[in-house]
């Protein structure tokens, strides 16, 4: 029973390594486009300009509020009405991206937020302008707040790619749906998947906690 | 070398700044004094435009500031008027995530666009001015709170300013630490930098201003020469003022 089940997740392996493939890709294009969009919706939000702001909020507001699985299906099975064919994979990487970049834009707002404000004055007051200040002393310091959370959206990331599954886009899910489809060891493979994904979310909090120790160096009393 | 003519600001209808006109001279160290309340930090924080006036006009050397006009608009003048007028917070306000010497030479490196050697030797200069040697590689996490303030002195001095603003820069500070900020402030005064000072020490604004303003309720109600002013006040209020800060 045992050896049968092993012998079985490793005929699959060639199969699982490819959607793990997919699954690695895509989570970490939507982390990349998710923080690059993430962060420019949190400049919005922190804008002056009252409509600015507005847009940014009305953005998460939505994306937060309405599933991962229905943005996937509008973008997937509902755009091309609209005239855009899109390939399951980039309708995935589209739609993971702009549903992290939603939580990604909140979390990096508040820490923006949180770095005390006489850190912008230090900076006013020695002459440099809202971009040097932004890029050489908030944004360090948001960096350590903002990591704990990013780390935990990044995780569940990770395992929201399993929805992509469901717009036939060929990632670890979904191979082993097609294979226990054909063999009907259903428990062997949708373990051997849950520990896929268990791997690679263990090697991305190890990730995580590296850089948060590298944030907080200076933080270190000794 | 600052001129402040007719500066006002309101705070959500409230005046906390009457029409101030303040002239100080290069080499002059000018104490502002006043109790709480009285608009003498907002009243510094308005010269290099932390705080934004709702008139009036400052003017630095040859750059000249209209206070009626919207920053935003003049954001380029401010940013040139702030390289020649330092400051010094109450609250140090160092950069947690920079060193000691990095926070020093944050400026001259980011603004100025200074060579990072040259740099690195000006920071060592002043964290050795304000007897700091030795300290460059520590974090502001690592430093007494007089510590603190004497790096963030070093880090106005790094821009080599032609006016020191002070904001109250011993208020934060435990007794104990007061001393060493002071008698580094005092050096600078020795050396006849300009400084404009809001302080609530009173023995050492007399010892070390050349001249003293007192201000409450967001008019300068009476200045002067700093020892004249502090034996014989002129004014009602002013003498009221002496007499509680003394006790």
């Amino acid at each position: 029973m045992i050896p049968e089940s092993l012998q079985l997740a490793l005929d699959s392996a060639p199969f699982l390594l490819k959607g793990a493939y997919y699954t690695v890709g895509l989570s970490l294009g939507s982390m990349f486009f998710g923080l690059v969009l993430g962060f420019g919706l949190a400049l919005m939000r922190l804008s002056k300009v009252w409509i600015v702001s507005a847009i940014a909020r009305v953005y998460v507001s939505f994306f937060r509020g309405t599933p991962l699985l229905v943005q996937l299906f509008m973008i997937y099975y509902g755009l091309p009405d609209l005239g855009i064919e899109l390939d399951a994979i980039t309708a995935a990487l589209i739609g993971l991206s702009l549903n992290m970049a939603a939580y990604a834009c909140e979390i990096l707002r508040a820490a923006i937020g949180a770095v005390d404000r006489g850190q912008w004055e230090a900076a006013a007051s020695i002459g440099m302008t809202r971009a040097q200040t932004m890029r050489r002393a908030i944004l360090p310091q948001a960096a350590r707040t903002a990591l704990p959370p990013l780390g935990n959206s990044f995780i569940s990331l990770v395992k929201d790619t399993a929805m992509a599954a469901t717009i036939q886009v060929p990632e670890v899910f979904r191979q082993a749906q097609l294979i226990s489809s054909r063999t009907l060891e259903v428990f062997t493979m949708y373990f051997t998947v849950a520990v896929i994904y268990w791997v690679l979310c263990t090697v991305l909090a190890h990730f995580q906690n590296r850089l948060e120790a590298r944030a907080n160096r200076h933080d270190v009393e000794s | 070398m600052i001129t402040v003519e007719k500066l006002t600001k309101q705070f959500k209808g409230n005046e906390v700044l009457k029409g101030i006109d303040l002239k100080v001279e290069p080499g002059e160290v000018v104490a502002i004094i006043g109790p709480s309340g009285s608009g003498k930090t907002t009243f510094l924080r308005c010269l290099n435009f932390l705080e934004e006036p709702s008139s009036g006009n400052i003017v630095v050397g040859d750059i000249r500031i209209d206070g009626s006009q919207p920053l935003s608009q003049q954001q380029g003048l401010i940013r040139q008027l702030r390289q020649h007028v330092g400051f010094v917070f109450q609250n140090f306000n160092l950069f947690p995530h920079r060193t000691a010497l990095e926070n020093v030479i944050e400026g001259p490196i980011v603004v100025k666009k200074m060579p990072h050697d040259q740099a690195v030797e000006l920071g060592r200069e002043l964290l050795a001015k304000v007897g700091l040697a030795g300290k460059e590689d520590a974090y502001p996490r690592r430093l007494s709170g007089g510590q603190q303030q004497r790096v963030a002195i070093a880090r106005a001095l790094a821009m080599e300013p032609e006016v020191i603003l002070f904001d109250e820069p011993t208020s934060a500070l435990d007794p104990e630490l007061v001393g060493e900020v002071l008698s580094t402030i005092r050096a600078l005064a020795e050396e006849n930098r300009t400084m404009v000072i809001v302080t609530h020490e009173m023995k050492f604004a007399r010892d070390v201003a050349n001249r003293v303003v007192f201000i409450d309720k967001g008019v300068i109600v009476e200045q002067g020469d700093a020892k004249e002013l502090f034996a014989n006040p002129k004014e009602e209020r002013t003498r009221q003022f002496l007499e509680r800060s003394r006790n």
